[in-house]
Order: C-alpha cells, then structure tokens, then sequence
C-alpha cells in the first residue's frame, strides 16, 4: 500500500490501464497528474499543451490513432475545451479517452466553483465520481473502458479533497493494451450537419445502455443502516456522509450519468427519508426530483463552498425527522460552529478561557521578495492606469498595497477588455493597459492581440514574462523552449509573434528596472498604435542566486514608507521600515523607490 | 471514530508545511496504521496562511479535520496558530513555533501583530512552546525548523520511535538524515522538558 495524493493516482490508473498519451495544461488542483506521469511513467507520451481545448484535441486525435488517452485539467479548463468536448460525444472514440476535471469548491486556487457534473448532462457523456486516491486510481481504468465498450468520452471528476488529498492505494500490474488500428469513417467524424444529426441520435441510442450499465456497476453501492434516514451521495462527500452520521443508510454513486434512477428508486424504497448529500449544485437532486421521488437537498444543504462532515450534521439537523434519528444513536448536533474559512479571525466563544483573543490581521498571498512582478506593478500603481487582468501570480498585484490590477476574469480576458474599453471611449486607450503572462499569453492571450491589431484597435497589451508557468509549480510552457520532460524544444519568441501579427511596435523591458519600465510604458500608452510590452525577466523561485539582501541606513531613512508600497515581504514596519535579511533577495527595487538613498547593499543597518 | 488522532500543521507557505504533513503520514503507515491528509495547493501557497490536515487510525473516512475536531495543532508560526485555535478539540494540544512572520497588512503598518499569541494559547489549551529557529541555527542548518517542530509533535502522539525514523530516512535525502534525526531528536527532547502548562 502506498500513500497517494488524488492527483498521483490517477497517473498511477493511467500506467495501469495502459495510457500511451496524457495531454494537459497545468491549474489547481490537476497540474500533478502529468507531472507525475512524466516523473513515473516514461512509458507514456506526455504533453503541456498551450491550453486546455487544445489538449483535447490531442488527445481526440490519439484516441482516433488507436491509444488509450488522458486529458486533465481544472474545472475552469473544461470552459476551453467545451467546443470539442460536446462534438467529440457525438462522433465518440477509437480507444479510450478519459476526460479529467478537477473542480474545485470552496476555491482554494480558482476564480469560480462551477460544478463541472454539468459538463456530463450538457455533453450527455458518463460520468465517474471517485471518492479517495484508490478509487482515483481505479475508476481510470474504469473509465476508459466505459468510453471503449460504449464508444464514448467519459468525464472523471475530482475535487480539491480527492485530487489533494492523501489515502493509501493498493497498486496493480499494468495492461497493455493493443493499439486500435486507425480506420477512416466519414459518417462517424465528419461532423457536417448530415452526419451530426445521425451521430446525435446515436449519442441518444447510448445512453439507455449507459444507463443500465450504471444501474448495475459495482462503482455504485447501497451501505444499509438505519431505515428512517437515507443519503444519496458521491465523491469525497460519501467520506463527509459516513464520518457524520455512520449510522445512515446510504447510496454511494460511483458513476452518477446517466443518471441510474433504478438504483435510487430502489434505494429510496427502502429508507423512510430522502436526502441528496453534494458539494455545489443540485446535480443529483434534480435528476431524483425529475423521477418524481421526494428528496431534501439543498434546501437543507449549503450550495456555495466546500462541505465537511461538520457542515453536513449541522445542515441535516434541520429536518425534525433527521433529528430524530441522529439522537436515537446518540449524535448530537456539533457543539462548535467555528467559522472554516482560511482567513477565520479567530477561536469560537465556547473556548474562551480566560483571556480573549484579539481580532486577527488576515495573511494574504503575497508576491515572494524579488518577484519581477512587483515592479511592474509599482509602475502601473504610480502611473495610475486601468488595469485590465489575467490569472496568474501577477493577480496578486491587484492585492494591497499595490492594487495595481482592476479585473480578473479568465485567462485571456484582459487582452480584448482593454480592447473593448478603449473602443468605448478612445481617450481611455492612454490610460488602459492588458496585462498577461507569458504561459496565459500563449494559452489565450495570441487572438486578443490579433483583434486589437485588427480591428484598429490602439491598446497596449503588457506580457509579465516570467519565463514559467509559475502559479501552478513551475511548468513549461511554448515560451521556455523546454517541453514538459525537460527536452529542449524550439521556444516561442513573443516578440517575433507580435510582430507577425502586425503589432507596430514591441518594446522589451527588465521590470526590475523602475524607471526604464515607466518610461516605456507611458511611452507606449500615448502611442496610437498597438503596443507590445514585454516585461521579462524570470520567476525568483526558478534559479535563486545567493542572496545578497539590502539593508537600510537608519541615520538617512525619513520613516516616509514609500518602499512599504512595494508590498514585500522582506519589509516591514517596525518603528521604521526594517529589512529582514533572511527574506531579502536583493533585487534592489527598495533602494529605486527610497528618494533618500537610504536603502543599499554597502549600507550598514 | 474516537481512536483516530487528528493533528492540523497551520503555518505560512513555503515554511515546509507539506513536507511535515508526509512526514507525520509516514510515520502513521510505519505504525500500521489508516492514514488520510489533505493540503493545500496554488495560490495560497505563495506566502499565505495555509493548513494540511493529517489523520490517523485504525480506519480513517474524512480527510478533511473540521473545527473543534483536532487533537493536535502543530503550529509553525505564532499568528497561524491563533487563527486556527478553534480547530482544537477541549483538551487538544499546541505546539507552537515561537516565530513571527508579519503578514502584509502588519508590515505596511495597517495592522497590528497580536501581542503574546503564547500566552492567549496558553489561558485556553495546554501548550508546548518551541524555539524552533534558534534550535536549527544551533545544529547549523535554519531549514531544519521545521524537524525540531515534528520531533516535539512527536513526543505527544502514540507512535513508535523506529517509526519516526523510517519516516524520516523515507522523506530526507540521505545526506541529510543526520542532520534532520537530530534536529527531531532535539524537538523532542524540548518537548518531554516542556512544562505542559494548561
């Protein structure tokens, strides 16, 4: 047995079920399932593709070739790759493919918490829903062989709790499976309007056997107890479930689409009282609802944020009948309602004893001392521009005290609102900027410049370029000439790109450097053409030099804080500003803000 | 499921937080025991309050421990082991690094650091006080802090020496073993001398 986050077994099910191609483009909480194929696995092909609808498409285009695939990505991701996705059900597979959603409720590192099970009903495609790392591991090979036997994608979804979470896997021997041969099928992939009307129909043909394979799939399985109280529920929430009222009857639903009403009608049967125990939406409600069976769920459930089995007790212990039973087994409503949230402000009044605990300060993320996006920031900030955003490190320059980013939406998005606004009112071309990073740039940020460009467009379009994906880990991406086993590979030059694409004028600059960074962009800004600016300089964290931390000079420090507004953790505010050595990189960007040359590295503090 | 032991580790990112969470997991497996955790990944890593919970037992369903569930809070920051204070069960116990890292909001000067956390811990659970920092610069190496904070951790959970030590030579480099077994063995002397006060 071995101990395996989510994310580690499903590269490990991958191995096991004979995977030869695993595409993906990293987000949280799915970036280690290619890390760990491409660490583990050399067997199989491996690849960062530049997003998410392409990495699909990849592996549609191995699937067809005749190898068992994979494809990961967050929740958000689906998003891109929805456009081949609900195609690709109609025309179905060759061999296996396994699409891998990681949602991510209560988002931990994401700007939504949409219920990607919805994703299943809208492409009407089977979904499989494990609950721990050994069922992560095993549902893979499940899974792919649902898509072989009934010619279909199949989305495997995880969450947070499964894909970061660790349990203990028991692994198995690796298949081999033979490579189906390619065979040309016109009416099958040619998804013309004359062949997608037979091939929806034959989607609809499919599901009824899908259905009864979901009615009778060990993945499902009914845990009787007590009569009066039955839980329909799936994921990590069965954990949830079983740890807050052990006592319940419940159904776990392995494989939740099509949706296997014979099971839970079968199951509602046999229990006094309905309930539907899932994170986020109504999924499994509404379908349970459509069969006409009476069932609590989120009237009782909370619909936003992630659930626990706290949660779960003190949400179910709003129905009298659920009272009832709870108290015949002696479980009683949880005595602390403590507040969850990663930023809570403090302990609970039940423990207060003694002395009170003062209101806490939050602890933000913050850019690390020697980030090259902090001075490309303090620029922005100083200059005063609308700020149009993109996800990535640099969105926590949108964070006080820099506060230097208006909008995050998607990767991509600020690219054409810059665009859109200076559309609106021409003047605010000179005060608007795009920015974006350099792996999000490639993900979706190419098409936005080719609008501006296009549509005479003005705006000036920023790439952070940092030389990594950086959030995620540290991954490659097109731009470092690195591919995602390290094998040099030909990179990306933006600048080149822009050009090809007709941007007038692309102008480099190192953001560590406050006044070149300035001048440029203000230069670019007023330019009535579109503009390429490429702050580059890599990530901090990828080849850390030696340390060499500033300090800074008490007898000419003015106590002014202006080098506080950089928003570095390696300084702080004592009675003055103060450098902490063992955090200071020395990048130097303090002593350019200090108007009293105070701060330096021949400075003694 | 009162024979599983619930241990949160709440501290900054990037102060070694995961690696201690697969520490205390291992040592868990080497004891025969169900283990279970659940980290937190992404954005909140980049310098912000972040937790990973462990648990382990005979058999162990949740991975995640909710407030008022933790038997243990192994806290590698004085602030971070404030925040997460109601996590404890009555009766639970901190370890507590005796280290500051201001968050953003108090090194701009908008907010104020908590006065004596140690003492607002100790009114309310009982409380093992560890000056983990000074402790690694002693055995020459800051970074193994966080081994001196698992080896007084150790000192309170019921787990066997050999496992410890399986756990540690499975997780360090082995150029590194000395080093992190004595650092550990140091965390957890410190604990057993520890008035646990409470």
């Amino acid at each position: 047995m071995k101990l395996l986050s989510g994310n580690e077994a499903i590269a490990r099910g991958a191995y096991e079920a004979g995977v030869r191609v695993a595409t993906a483009y990293p987000g949280t909480p799915s970036t280690e399932i290619l890390q760990n194929i491409a660490r583990y696995y050399p067997e199989m092909y491996a690849e960062w593709a530049p997003n998410e609808k392409v990495a699909l498409e990849v592996g549609i285009g191995a699937s067809l070739g005749g190898a068992r695939t994979l494809v990961a990505m967050k929740h958000v991701g689906v998003n891109v790759a929805a456009d081949p996705l609900v195609t690709l059900a109609y025309t179905g597979v060759k061999a296996g493919l396994v699409l891998l959603s990681a949602d991510d409720p209560g988002m931990h590192s994401s700007q939504n918490e949409q219920d990607n099970r919805l994703y299943a009903r809208l492409a009407r495609i089977p979904l499989l829903e494990p609950a721990d790392s050994q069922e992560a591991k095993d549902f893979v090979r499940t899974a792919l062989e649902i898509s072989e036997t009934f010619d279909t994608p199949v989305l495997l979804r995880t969450t947070t709790r499964v894909a970061h979470s660790k349990s203990l896997v028991r692994e198995g021997p690796p298949a081999q499976p033979e490579l189906k041969p390619y065979a040309k099928d016109f009416t099958k992939y040619l998804m013309v309007p004359a062949n997608a009307r037979k091939r929806h129909v034959s989607l609809e043909d499919r599901q009824e056997g899908l259905r009864r394979y979901a009615e009778k799939t060990p993945l499902t399985r009914m845990e009787p107890g007590d009569r009066r109280i039955g839980i329909v529920t799936g994921g990590v929430a069965y954990y949830y479930v079983k740890e807050a009222c052990p006592w319940a009857s419940v159904l776990k639903l392995g494989m939740s689409y099509p949706f296997p009403y014979g099971v839970v009608e079968a199951f509602a049967a046999t229990v006094d009282d309905l309930y539907v125990v899932e994170e986020l939406e109504p999924f499994l409600e509404e379908l349970i609802a459509a069969r006409g069976i009476s069932v609590h769920g989120k009237g009782l459930i909370p619909r936003t944020g992630e659930l626990s089995p706290a949660v779960i007790l003190r949400s179910l212990m709003k129905s009298p009948a659920f009272v009832s039973a709870a108290h015949a087994h002696g479980s009683a409503e949880p005595v602390r309602q403590g507040n969850n949230s990663r930023h809570a402000p403090g302990p609970s009044p039940e423990a207060a004893v003694g002395v009170p605990v003062p209101p806490l300060p939050a602890r933000p993320p913050v850019l690390c001392p020697g980030c090259p996006h902090r001075g490309l920031f303090y620029v922005l900030k100083k200059l005063k521009l609308r700020v149009m955003g993109d996800i990535g490190c640099y969105t926590l320059g949108g964070l006080p005290p820099l506060s230097a980013m208006d909008t995050c939406i998607c990767m991509g998005a600020g690219v054409g609102m810059a665009h859109g606004m200076a559309k609106v009112d021409p003047e605010s071309a000179e005060k608007t900027v795009a920015i974006i990073g350099d792996s999000t740039f490639v993900h979706s940020g190419i098409t936005g410049l080719i609008d501006i460009v296009y549509n005479q467009g003005t705006s000036t379009v920023i790439i952070a370029d940092n030389r990594t994906t950086a959030m995620t880990g540290h991954q490659d991406h097109p731009g470092t000439g690195r591919t995602l086993r390290r094998d040099p590979t030909r990179a990306l030059d933006f600048a080149k790109l822009a050009r090809a694409v007709g941007v007038p004028h692309v102008w480099v600059v190192d953001p560590n450097n406050l006044a070149a960074t300035r001048k440029t962009i203000a230069k670019a800004i007023r330019t009535p053409a579109p503009v390429l600016v490429i702050a580059s300089r890599p990530c901090v964290l990828l080849s850390p030099a030696a340390p060499d931390p500033v300090a800074i000079n008490p007898e000419v420090c003015r106590g002014c804080k202006l080098c506080l507004e950089l928003g570095c953790p390696a300084l702080s505010l004592r009675d003055r500003p103060r450098v902490n050595p063992q955090l200071c990189v020395g990048c130097g960007l303090c002593s350019q803000v200090c108007r009293k040359g105070a701060i330096g590295k021949e400075v003694a503090e | 499921m009162s024979a599983v032991i619930n241990v949160l580790i709440a501290g900054v990112g990037g102060q070694g937080i995961i690696l201690a969470g697969k520490l205390i997991a291992r040592a868990a497996i080497a004891s025969g025991l169900d283990v279970k955790t659940s980290e937190i990944h992404g954005m909140a890593q980049r310098g912000g309050s972040v937790t990973t919970h462990v648990r382990f037992g005979e058999k162990v369903l949740a991975p995640v421990i909710d407030p008022g569930g933790a038997d243990f809070l192994l806290a590698f920051e004085k602030l971070e082991g404030l925040r997460y204070l109601d996590f404890l069960k009555p009766g639970g116990t901190v370890v507590l690094n005796n280290q500051v890292i201001d968050p953003l909001p108090v090194a701009v000067g908008a907010e104020t650091y908590p006065e004596a956390a140690e003492s607002i811990i100790a009114a309310r659970f009982p409380l093992v006080f560890v000056d983990a920092v000074p402790e690694a610069e002693n055995l020459g190496n800051l970074r193994v802090s966080n081994m001196v904070m698992i080896g007084a951790l150790a000192r309170l959970l019921p787990l066997p020496d050999s496992a410890w030590a399986e756990a540690i030579d499975a997780a360090v480099p082995p150029r590194f073993h000395e080093l992190n077994r004595r650092a550990f063995a140091r965390g957890f002397e410190l604990a057993e001398r520890a008035s646990i006060s409470g």
